[in-house]
C-alpha cells in the first residue's frame, strides 16, 4: 500500500502528532493505513484508558475472596462451595444516543460476552440508565428504544434482567447513559483467561461473520458529540441475540472439554484488540491470516477486517491438535468457524492477507504501550456557586401531601414497572427478589446461597461534590445489599464523565476516584472490574459526573433474604439511624424548588458501617420483617415505598416523627444517610431496640403498619395535625403509573 | 418417569424445565437436541420456552421444521403426553399439533409479570391435581401470546372443553382487564381433542418452589405425574 499518511489522516484517526511520532518510533518506520487504524483504536481513550489509568491504579482491587481483579474481561470473586461469581459493568452510551435500540442491545451483548468468555454462565443482568426529561418526544423515543433494545437482547439470550435503576435529568438529553452489568457463575477451577500461551497453538475465529459495521466504534466512543453526531449512525453495531445465544452455548461446551488455552471476545476494536491483547498477556505474538476470516461481503480490506466491530464474534487459542474438536462443536451450534492463525514466540502481531504481510506491530506496543496522560485538573470556577445555598430563602413545605405526591410522580422516584415488565426477569428460575426492592437477589442452584446485586450512583451529589458523591454511592450500594441480607463481596464500576482534556472534568474524575477509594478501603470492598467512559459531552455541555457502581453481595443462607415492603398489619415501624437537616442535592429541592444545589448529605463511614452491621444482625437473628434504605426523596418516600412496593397486598402506616429545631421538609424529604426503615412484630420490639442500642445505632419506634392510608404526624405526642395523610391507593396510582402516563404522550 | 426436554437453537427455558423435573420432582430427564430423530423412549415430552431460531420469522415457524418434530408428532399421535410452554406452545401451533395461531401482544411490548389463570378443565392429564375453577398465579414472559383462532374452531374447542386455562383476576373472574396480551376468550392454555397435548403461555416451571415464593406451577407437573401413575 503506497498511501501517504497525511496530517489529515492522522487527525481523522483521533491521534495527536506526538502519538503519531511514538508510533513511528515503535515501528522504526511510518505505519501503513491498516497499522494506523489499528493503533488509533487501541490507543483510543476507550481501549487504552490513557487519561484514567494513572488514577485507576489507586483503587483497592484485592481481598481474600478476589480470584481475578481488573485487567481481564471481567472480575472474579470466590463465593465458596467451589464456585465463584464473574461480573462486570460496561457503558454503551455513545451508540445508544445515535441509535437507541441497537446501541443498548449491543451493550447488553458485549457485557454478556465479557462474562461467558471467562467460563461463567451468565445468570443476571442489571442496567443503569440516565435519560433527559420525558417532556420531549426525542427523549421519550430514546427511553423506549433503549428499553426495547435491552429487552430484545437479554430476553432472547435467556438471561434475566433482575434490577437496575433509571434516573431522569435534562443534563442527559444529548448524552444518555446506558450502563449494563452482568454476573455469571463458574467453577472456581474452570476460569478462562484471554491469553495466547503456547507457541504453535492454533488461533481460531468463531461466531458471526465479519461485516463493515461498527468500524471505529471505539474511536467514536472517545470523542464528544456535536450537532452532526447522528451522522455517525454507521459506526453503531447491529446485534443478533440469537447468534449470541448459540455462541454462549458453544463457548460453554468448548470450555467443558480440555480444549482451550485462552479465549477472548471481539468487542471494541474487534479482531485487533482480541489478538493483540491475548498475545500481549502471554508475552507472545500471533500470526493472523485474514484470508480465512469469515466475512459478510466480498471486497473488504484488511483495514476494515481488523477494525470491524461486528458483534457476536470470539477468538480462541486452542491446544495444538484440538482444532477438529473445536470446529465440530462450533458447527454443531451453526457458527462460522475458521483457524485464522497461530501463536508465535516473537511478540509480533503479524497480519497476512492473500499471502502478503499487511501489518506487523509488536503486540505489547498496541495493547499496553499506549500513551498515558497525567492530565491537569482543577475545580471549576462555579463549584462554590453550586454548593452555597441559602436555605432561609426557601420556604418550608406548606402542603406536604402535594409535595409527597409530586416526588412520587417524579420519573426518577416513580415505579419503574413500565421498564422492568418488558424485561424477562425470571428466566433461569433463580430470581428470589425481583426488580423493585433495594437489591435484586438470585439463588445459586446447587447451594443454599444467594447473591444480591445493586447498581447505584446519585450523580447530582457527584456534581455538587464529586469526592463525597462517590463515597455516598459506595455507601448506598452497600446499604442496599445490607437491607437485602447480603454482605458486600465485590464491586465493578462504570465511570461516566465528560471530556478529560478539560481540567474541571478531570478534577471531577480524580475526586470521584479518591472518594471511591476511601469508601471501598473503609468497607473493605475490592473493585474487581470496570470501565471508563469519557467524552459524554455535546456541544461543550458535559453530563453530571456519574461514577456508576455495581455491587455484589453474598447471602450465606437463602432463608435470610430480606425485602423492603411491610408484611403485616400491626408491625412496629422502626427507624435505624439519625435524621439531620440534609436538604442539599435532594430530589425534593429539584422537584419543589427547581434547585440542584447545596452540599450533598453528610456521611460518616463509621456510622454507616455500624448501621449496616446492625441491620444484617437483625436479619440474621430473624427479628425483623422488612428493611428499606432511605434514599431519594427521604423518609416520606421510603415509607410510601414500604407501603406499596410489595407484590402482595398494599398496607397503610401511621407514623410520628418528632422534630428538634429542624425544618419540616428536611424531616420528611431530606436525604440523610445511614438510615434504614425496618418493621418488626411487636413481640420483637425490645429485642430490636436492644440490639441497636448495644451497637450504638440511633433507633426510634416511629409508628405501626396498618390502615388504608399513609399518615405521618410531624410533631410531639400532643400534636394532632396529620402532616401527611394520603390513601395508599392514591399514592400507589400516582407512583405506579407515572412513567407509563408520561411515556404515552404523543 | 423419564422426561424428554427438546432443545432447539435458541431455547432458553430448557434448563428450567430440566430443573423442575429432575431436582424438584426427582424424575429422570433427557435433553434431546433438535437434530435428533428419535425421542429415546421417553415417557413425556416438553417443548420449552425461549426464542427458537431467534423468533426472527414468526414465532415457532422455523422450529417446526427441526428433524425432531417428526418424532414429536408421531409420539403425540400415539397418545404420548406433550407439553409446550410459551415458545413451545407457539411451536405446537405452527406444527399443527394444536389449533390456532399467536399474534403480537396487544400492547406490542414484551410482558413479564405474574398473572392469574383459572383452571377451566381439571379433568386433563395436565390439571388433574387442581380443583376445577382453581385460580393459579403463574408468570408470563412473552411478546407473542395473543392467541387467535377462527370462530368455528373456537366453538369446537369450547364444546370439547379444550380450553384448559384462562386469564382471570385473582378472584377468578375472567375479565378483559385480567387479559395480559389480548388473547381470544382470555385463552392461556389449550389441549388437543385427544387430551394428550397441552400448550400454555404462562411458565409453570418458574413457580414450583418455595424459595421462589410461589409453588402454584408445580400442580401442572404433579398432574402429569399423577396421570402417569408416578409416585412423588
Amino acid at each position: 500500500m503506497s498511501l501517504v499518511i497525511t496530517k489529515e489522516l492522522i487527525a481523522q484517526h483521533n491521534l495527536t502528532d506526538d502519538e503519531f511520532k511514538k508510533i513511528v518510533e515503535i515501528l522504526g518506520r511510518e505505519p501503513n493505513l491498516t497499522e494506523l487504524g489499528m493503533f488509533s483504536v487501541m490507543w483510543s481513550e476507550h481501549c487504552s484508558y490513557k487519561s484514567s489509568r494513572v488514577h485507576l491504579k489507586k483503587l483497592p482491587t484485592t481481598g481474600p475472596r478476589v480470584i481475578q481483579g481488573p485487567g481481564e474481561n471481567a472480575g472474579v470473586v470466590d463465593i465458596g462451595d467451589g464456585l465463584c461469581v464473574v461480573f462486570k459493568m460496561e457503558s454503551h452510551n455513545h451508540p445508544s444516543f445515535i441509535e437507541p435500540y441497537q446501541g443498548a442491545a449491543t451493550g447488553v451483548g458485549g457485557i454478556l460476552r465479557d462474562v461467558f468468555t471467562m467460563g461463567a454462565r451468565p445468570i443476571a443482568l442489571l442496567d443503569s440508565l440516565r435519560f433527559g426529561g420525558l417532556d420531549t418526544a426525542k427523549n421519550r423515543h430514546i427511553v423506549k428504544g433503549v428499553v426495547a433494545g435491552i429487552a430484545g437482547y437479554g430476553n432472547c439470550m435467556g438471561v434475566p434482567t433482575v434490577g437496575g435503576e433509571v434516573v431522569f435529568n435534562d443534563i442527559y438529553s444529548l448524552n444518555p447513559l446506558v450502563n449494563a452489568f452482568c454476573l455469571g457463575v463458574a467453577q472456581k477451577d474452570k476460569i478462562f483467561l484471554g491469553t495466547a500461551a503456547g507457541v504453535g497453538n492454533p488461533v481460531i475465529y468463531f461466531g458471526s461473520k465479519t461485516g463493515r459495521d461498527g468500524i471505529h466504534g471505539a474511536t467514536m466512543a472517545s470523542d464528544s458529540f456535536d450537532d452532526q453526531s447522528e451522522k455517525k449512525r454507521p459506526t453503531v453495531q447491529v446485534g443478533d441475540p440469537f447468534q449470541e445465544k448459540l455462541l454462549l452455548e458453544a463457548c460453554l461446551e468448548l470450555m467443558a472439554g480440555d480444549l482451550l488455552v485462552g479465549i477472548q471476545d471481539m468487542g471494541a476494536a474487534g479482531l485487533t484488540s482480541s489478538s493483540c491483547e491475548m498475545a500481549s498477556r502471554a508475552g507472545n505474538g500471533i500470526d493472523l491470516d485474514l484470508t480465512h476470516v469469515p466475512r459478510r461481503e466480498p471486497g473488504m480490506t484488511p483495514y476494515e477486517l481488523m477494525l470491524s466491530e461486528s458483534q457476536e464474534r470470539m477468538l480462541m487459542v486452542a491446544k495444538a491438535g484440538k482444532e477438529e474438536e473445536c470446529i465440530r462443536i462450533c458447527k454443531k451450534w451453526d457458527l462460522d468457524v475458521a483457524v485464522v492463525g497461530k501463536v508465535t514466540g516473537d511478540g509480533i502481531l503479524r497480519v497476512f492477507d492473500q499471502g502478503k504481510i499487511v501489518a506487523e506491530i509488536p503486540a505489547k506496543s498496541l495493547a499496553d504501550d499506549g500513551p498515558r496522560y497525567e492530565r491537569p485538573y482543577s475545580p471549576p470556577g462555579y463549584q462554590d456557586m453550586l454548593t452555597n445555598l441559602n436555605y432561609d430563602a426557601l420556604p418550608d413545605v406548606k402542603d406536604a401531601n402535594a409535595a409527597l405526591l409530586a416526588l412520587l410522580e417524579s420519573p426518577t422516584i416513580a415505579s419503574k414497572r413500565w421498564v422492568y415488565e418488558q424485561y424477562d426477569h425470571m428466566v433461569r428460575t433463580n430470581t428470589m427478589v425481583r426488580p423493585g426492592s433495594d437489591a435484586a437477589v438470585v439463588r445459586i442452584k446447587g447451594t443454599n446461597k444467594a447473591v444480591a446485586m445493586t447498581v447505584d450512583c446519585n450523580s447530582r451529589y457527584c456534581l455538587l461534590n464529586p469526592y463525597e458523591g462517590a463515597r455516598l454511592a459506595v455507601a448506598e450500594a452497600a446499604r442496599n445489599l445490607a437491607c437485602s441480607g447480603a454482605e458486600p463481596i465485590g464491586l465493578t464500576d462504570c465511570l461516566n464523565f465528560g471530556n478529560p482534556e478539560r481540567p474541571d472534568i478531570m478534577w471531577q474524575f480524580v475526586m470521584a476516584i479518591e472518594g471511591m477509594k476511601d469508601a471501598c478501603e473503609h468497607f473493605k470492598i475490592p473493585i474487581v472490574s470496570g470501565n471508563v467512559s469519557f467524552y459524554n459531552e455535546t456541544n461543550g455541555l458535559s453530563i453530571y459526573p456519574t461514577p456508576m457502581l455495581g455491587m455484589v453481595g453474598l447471602i450465606e443462607s437463602v432463608d435470610k433474604t430480606m425485602t423492603q415492603w411491610f408484611r403485616e398489619d400491626g408491625d412496629d415501624i422502626i427507624l435505624l439511624g439519625a435524621t439531620r437537616e440534609d436538604l442539599g442535592g435532594s430530589e425534593y429541592l429539584k422537584v419543589q424548588h427547581s434547585r440542584e444545589q447545596g452540599s450533598p448529605p453528610y456521611l460518616n463511614l463509621e456510622t454507616e458501617q455500624t448501621v449496616q452491621s446492625c441491620v444484617l444482625q437483625l436479619i440474621h437473628s430473624g427479628l425483623i420483617q422488612s428493611a428499606h434504605d432511605c434514599s431519594d426523596g427521604g423518609l416520606a418516600v421510603a415509607l410510601a415505598e414500604c407501603c406499596m412496593s410489595g407484590p402482595g397486598q398494599m398496607r397503610g402506616a401511621v407514623v410520628r416523627l418528632t422534630p428538634g429545631r429542624q425544618r419540616i421538609d428536611s424531616i420528611l424529604f431530606g436525604e440523610s444517610q445511614s438510615r434504614i426503615i425496618v418493621s418488626a412484630k411487636p413481640a420483637q420490639r425490645q429485642a430490636v431496640l436492644d440490639q441497636a442500642q448495644q451497637m450504638d445505632v440511633p433507633v426510634t419506634v416511629v409508628g405501626a403498619v396498618g390502615g388504608a392510608s399513609l399518615v405521618i404526624y410531624v410533631g410531639d405526642e400532643r400534636s394532632t395535625t396529620k402532616t401527611v395523610d394520603l390513601p395508599v391507593a392514591t399514592i400507589a396510582d400516582r407512583w405506579g403509573l407515572s412513567l407509563e402516563r408520561r411515556l404515552s404522550q404523543e | 418417569m423419564n422426561v424428554g426436554v427438546i432443545v432447539f437453537p435458541g431455547s432458553n427455558c430448557d434448563h428450567d424445565c430440566r430443573h423442575v423435573f429432575q431436582t424438584v420432582l426427582g424424575q429422570s430427564v433427557q435433553m434431546i437436541w433438535h437434530k435428533e430423530t428419535s425421542l429415546k423412549g421417553v415417557d413425556a415430552v416438553v417443548l420449552p420456552g425461549g426464542f427458537s431460531y431467534g423468533d426472527y420469522l414468526r414465532t415457532g415457524a422455523i422450529a417446526r421444521f427441526s428433524p425432531v418434530m417428526g418424532a414429536v408428532k408421531a409420539f403425540a399421535k400415539d397418545g404420548g403426553a406433550v407439553i409446550g410452554i410459551c415458545n413451545g406452545f407457539q411451536i405446537l401451533l405452527e406444527a399443527g399439533l394444536l389449533p390456532g395461531a399467536m399474534l403480537r401482544n396487544k400492547s406490542l411490548h414484551f410482558i413479564c409479570k405474574d398473572v392469574h389463570v383459572k383452571v377451566e378443565n381439571a379433568a386433563t392429564a395436565f390439571t388433574e391435581a387442581c380443583e376445577s375453577g382453581q385460580v393459579l398465579k403463574i408468570p408470563v414472559a412473552h411478546a407473542d401470546g395473543n392467541y387467535y383462532t377462527d370462530p368455528v374452531t373456537l366453538a369446537a374447542m369450547q364444546a370439547n372443553a379444550q380450553i384448559v386455562l384462562r386469564y382471570c383476576t385473582p378472584e377468578g373472574k375472567v375479565t378483559p382487564e385480567a387479559n395480559p396480551n389480548g388473547s381470544l376468550d382470555n385463552i392461556a392454555g389449550i389441549i388437543n381433542p385427544e387430551g394428550n397435548v397441552l400448550g400454555m403461555m404462562p411458565h409453570p416451571e418458574r413457580c414450583a418452589e418455595d424459595v421462589l415464593g410461589n409453588k402454584d406451577g408445580k400442580l401442572i407437573f404433579l398432574s402429569l405425574l399423577k396421570a402417569m401413575k408416578v409416585k412423588v
